[in-house]
C-alpha cells in the first residue's frame, strides 16, 4: 500500500515524510485521505491565499497498478467560492506520485520568492523560479522546466500560467500540456504561494505477492477497456459527441443560456472538430487516449505562405463554455479563444461563463466598453481573445472584479438573474432538467461530475418527488467518493463497478466487501460535507439564477418550487450531519 | 538468421499511454515501472506527440562491452542477456547506450529490454509487435 505522505513547507524550505498507514487503511486514498489531511493541516476558516492555506495532492491504491486509474485528487481552499476546493487531473500526475512512493503530498506555507518544486523520488529540491516568473504561457514554462530537469517519461510537470500568478480566482494548474486541475482556482492558490510549478519524478513500484490473481484482474480490466463498449464514447468522438444530441434535445446552453439550441452547433460538434484532429494522446496507463487534439492553422498577419500551427485539446466542456455560450459560429473561432485560455492557464468553464455574463450585461446596458475595453458581442472571437488577456492583466476595476468570478461581478454590476454560478462555481454545460441544476447546487464541488445529474435528466421521463431526486443524486455522489479515493478516472466508472473494485484491491493487499465499500463512500461523503460546513457552507444560502427557469430544457421549462423543495430537503441533511 | 524481437510497427501511432512500461514491470510481479525496460515519452511536450524508447538489440552492443562483471552479455542475434546477480550497479551500461534505452531502477541496477515481447500484447494502438525478423531488418525502424 502507498501510505507515505510527503510534507513540504515552502515557508521554511523543508520537507519530511510520514508513514500514515492509519489514514490509508481507514480512508483508502484520494478524496478520502485528502479530506482528513485538510482537517489535520488547515484551519477551515482561513483565507485561500493565507500563508497557512494548505494544498493536498492524493492518489489511491489503484494508481499505477491498473489501467484507467490515472487521476490525482487536489484538495484546497477555493479562492473562487471561499469554500472547499477539489479538482482532479490526469496526465502523468498520479503515476508519478505513486511511483515515487507517495500516497499524498501536502504543501504548506508561502515562499518568499518565486520557486518551483522538484520532487525526485525520495528527495525534494526548491528551485529558483525568479527568471521564469512572469512567463504567462504555461506551455513555455513547462518546456523550460523540462529542459532543466531529469525524468523524461516518468515525470509530471504541474504548472501555472499568467492567470495563477495574477491570482485570477479561477486560474487552473496545467499538467502534461493537455490536462488540468481545472476548477475552483488551484492555480491561484499556487500563485499566492509563489510556486510556479511542481515537478514529480517517480520511478518505483509495489511488489505484488499474488501475481497470478493480479494478472487475471488486470487483464480483465484491460480487456473491458479495449474490447468492450465501456469506453467507446471516449475512444471515438470523445465527450464532444454530446454537442449535437444536446442541441437537438434543447439542453445545450447557448449565449449565456438565453437559448438551448444553436444554429451553428453543427460547426462546433464533435463530428466537425474530428475533421481537424491532429493527434490523440493518452494519460499515463490508459489505453483509451481520450485526449483529442485539434490543429488550428493560423496565417501570419503580415506575411503570405507562413503559418503557425497550434495543437489544442478540446472536450465538450470548453466547447460549451467558450463555444456555444459565447455564440461562436465556427470551430476556428472557438479554438482561437481556447488557445488564449490554455496559454494563460485559466479554467475554461468559468472563463466562458464570465464572458457570457459580461456580454449579456453589455447588451442590457449594465456595463459598456468603458468597463470591458473591447466591445463584447456574441460570436466575436477576436474581442473575447482580448478580454481573456484583460482578465489576466486586470487593467481596470471591472476586470479586477471579473477575475473573481461571475458571482462577485454580478454583485457589483447587477445582472444576478443571468449570472450562472451555483454555490459560487460557474455552470457546467448541461441545461438538461432538474437533476442537472439540483446536482450543481448540492454537489460538494458544485460540479456536474459530483453526481451526474445531467445523465439522470437524459434517462428519465418523469421526475420523482424532489427529496427522492436529492437522495438519488447523493447516492451517486457517495459512490463517486470511492472512485475518487482509488483514484480512477470517472470516465471509467462503467468498468470500475463495486465487484471489479473489490477484486482489483485484493492482490494489492486490501480486502474489502462490496457493502463495506458502499458504506465507506457514504462515510467519506459526510466527512467532506462536514469539512465544507466547517469552511462556512450554508445550504440555505444557495442562490438559484433566475435564468434557468426562463429557458427551455428537454423537459420543458423548470418550476422554481421543485428546486426549492429539493434544497429545503438538502439543507436538513446538511444541518443534521 | 531470423530471431524473435520486439519491433516498432508504426511509431507515429504512439499516444504515449505507457501501457508497455506497466506491462513490463507487471511481468516481474510489480505494480509500477521500476523494472521496466521500455519508456514512453513525449516529444518535448505532448503537442508534438509521443514515442517509446527501448533496446535496439545491437549486434555489437556497447553496453555489454563496458560491463566490468559480465552481468550484461551480448545475445546471439542482437541485444543483451542481463544477469542481475552479477551486476554491481556501476551504471556503465546506462551511460554507454547512445539512445538512453537502459534505465536505472530504484536500487541503482539497470532495467533493460530483453525482447520477450510481453509488452507488445498490451500495446493498444499497434505501435509495438513481437516478430521473427532478420537482425538488420528490424533495426531500420521504418518498416
Amino acid at each position: 500500500m502507498l501510505t507515505k505522505i510527503l510534507y513540504i513547507d515552502t515557508s521554511k524550505y523543508k520537507y519530511w515524510v510520514e508513514d500514515r498507514k492509519d489514514l490509508f487503511e481507514e480512508w483508502l486514498g484520494g478524496t478520502g485521505v485528502a479530506v482528513q489531511l485538510m482537517k489535520e493541516n488547515m484551519d477551515p476558516k482561513i483565507d485561500a491565499f493565507d500563508e497557512e492555506s494548505t494544498i493536498v495532492f492524493a492518489v489511491g491504491p489503484l494508481n499505477s497498478a491498473y489501467p484507467l486509474a490515472s487521476k490525482t485528487v487536489a484538495m484546497f481552499k477555493s479562492p473562487l467560492t471561499g469554500n472547499l476546493g477539489e479538482s482532479h487531473a490526469g496526465g502523468r500526475t498520479s503515476t508519478s506520485i505513486a511511483n515515487a512512493g507517495y500516497g499524498a503530498i501536502v504543501i504548506k506555507g508561502k515562499s518568499k520568492k518565486p520557486i518551483y518544486i522538484v520532487i525526485d523520488n525520495d528527495k525534494v529540491y526548491f528551485r529558483d523560479a525568479r527568471v521564469i516568473w512572469g512567463i504567462e504561457d504555461s506551455l513555455i514554462v513547462a518546456r523550460i522546466i523540462a529542459e532543466n530537469e531529469r525524468g523524461r517519461g516518468i515525470r509530471s510537470i504541474m504548472r501555472i500560467g499568467g492567470a495563477g500568478e495574477k491570482l485570477v480566482r479561477y486560474a487552473c494548474v496545467t499538467t502534461e500540456t493537455y490536462r488540468h486541475f481545472g476548477r475552483l482556482g488551484l492555480g491561484a492558490v499556487l500563485g499566492s504561494k509563489n510556486i510556479k510549478a511542481i515537478v514529480v519524478i517517480g520511478r518505483g513500484c509495489r511488489k505484488i505477492k499474488d501475481r497470478k490473481s493480479y494478472k487475471e484482474i488486470y487483464d480483465e480490466i484491460f480487456k473491458l477497456a479495449t474490447k468492450s463498449d465501456a469506453m467507446k464514447k471516449y475512444h471515438l468522438l470523445g465527450t464532444a459527441v454530446n454537442v449535437k444530441p444536446l442541441n437537438e434535445k434543447k439542453g445545450l446552453p447557448v449565449m449565456n443560456l438565453k437559448s438551448t439550441s444553436f444554429e451553428y452547433a453543427e460547426n462546433l460538434s464533435g463530428e466537425s472538430l474530428a475533421e481537424i484532429i491532429g493527434r490523440r494522446i493518452a494519460c499515463a496507463h490508459c489505453p483509451v487516449a481520450c485526449i483529442h487534439i485539434a490543429v488550428l492553422r493560423l496565417p501570419y498577419e503580415n506575411e503570405p505562405y507562413f503559418y503557425k500551427t497550434l495543437m489544442l485539446s478540446y472536450d465538450y466542456e470548453p466547447i460549451y463554455s467558450l463555444g456555444t455560450m459565447l455564440g461562436m459560429k465556427t470551430r476556428e473561432d472557438f479554438l482561437k479563444v481556447l488557445y488564449k485560455v490554455e496559454a494563460y492557464a485559466l479554467d475554461a468553464m468559468t472563463t466562458g461563463v464570465c464572458l457570457a455574463w459580461a456580454t449579456e450585461a453589455t447588451e442590457k446596458g449594465l456595463i459598456s466598453e468603458k468597463e470591458t475595453i473591447v466591445k463584447l458581442e456574441f460570436g466575436n472571437s477576436d474581442a473575447y481573445a482580448e478580454a481573456v488577456k484583460y482578465i489576466v492583466h486586470q487593467p481596470n476595476e471591472f476586470y479586477r472584479i471579473l477575475a473573481q468570478g461571475v458571482e462577485k461581478a454580478s454583485e457589483v454590476y447587477g445582472g444576478k438573474e443571468f449570472a450562472l454560478a451555483f454555490g459560487g462555481n460557474e455552470m457546467p454545460g448541461y441545461h438538461t432538467g432538474y437533476a442537472a441544476h439540483i446536482g450543481y447546487l448540492i454537489g460538494l464541488r458544485h460540479s456536474h461530475l459530483d453526481n451526474a445529474g445531467y445523465s439522470v435528466d437524459q434517462k428519465i421521463d418523469s421526475y420523482p418527488k424532489p427529496e427522492e431526486l436529492v437522495q438519488k443524486l447523493m447516492k451517486e455522489e457517495q459512490w463517486r467518493q470511492i472512485l475518487s479515493s482509488l483514484v480512477v478516472c470517472f470516465f471509467a466508472r462503467g468498468i470500475y463497478k463495486p465487484e471489479i473494485v473489490c477484486k482489483a484491491l485484493k492482490p494489492i493487499g486490501i480486502e474489502i466487501e462490496e457493502n463495506e465499500l458502499n458504506k465507506l463512500g457514504e462515510k467519506i461523503y459526510f466527512e467532506k460535507l462536514r469539512l465544507k460546513k466547517a469552511m462556512g457552507f450554508d445550504a440555505k444560502k444557495l442562490r438559484i439564477p433566475e435564468r434557468i427557469f426562463e429557458t427551455e430544457t428537454p423537459h420543458g421549462k423548470l418550476e422554481k418550487e421543485y428546486i426549492n423543495q429539493a434544497l429545503e430537503y438538502f439543507a436538513k441533511v446538511v444541518e443534521n450531519c | 538468421m531470423k530471431n524473435k524481437r520486439l519491433i516498432i510497427k508504426d511509431i507515429e501511432k504512439c499516444v504515449g499511454c505507457g501501457i508497455c512500461m506497466y506491462a513490463c514491470s507487471k511481468r516481474k510481479g510489480e505494480a509500477g515501472i521500476d523494472s521496466s525496460g521500455i519508456l514512453a515519452v513525449s516529444l518535448s511536450g505532448f503537442e508534438r506527440g509521443a514515442t517509446v524508447i527501448f533496446c535496439r538489440a545491437c549486434l555489437d552492443a556497447p553496453c555489454a562491452q563496458v560491463c566490468p562483471t559480465g552481468a550484461m552479455r551480448v545475445r546471439e542475434g542482437g541485444g543483451v542477456i542481463y544477469n542481475e546477480n552479477d551486476c554491481i550497479g556501476c551504471g556503465n551500461c546506462i551511460d554507454a547506450c547512445t539512445i538512453h534505452a537502459i534505465f536505472r531502477r530504484r536500487d541503482g541496477k539497470p532495467a533493460v529490454c530483453i525482447h520477450c515481447g510481453y509488452c507488445a500484447k498490451y500495446c493498444p494502438h499497434g505501435v509495438l509487435a513481437y516478430e521473427e525478423v532478420e537482425p538488420e531488418e528490424f533495426r531500420k525502424v521504418i518498416v
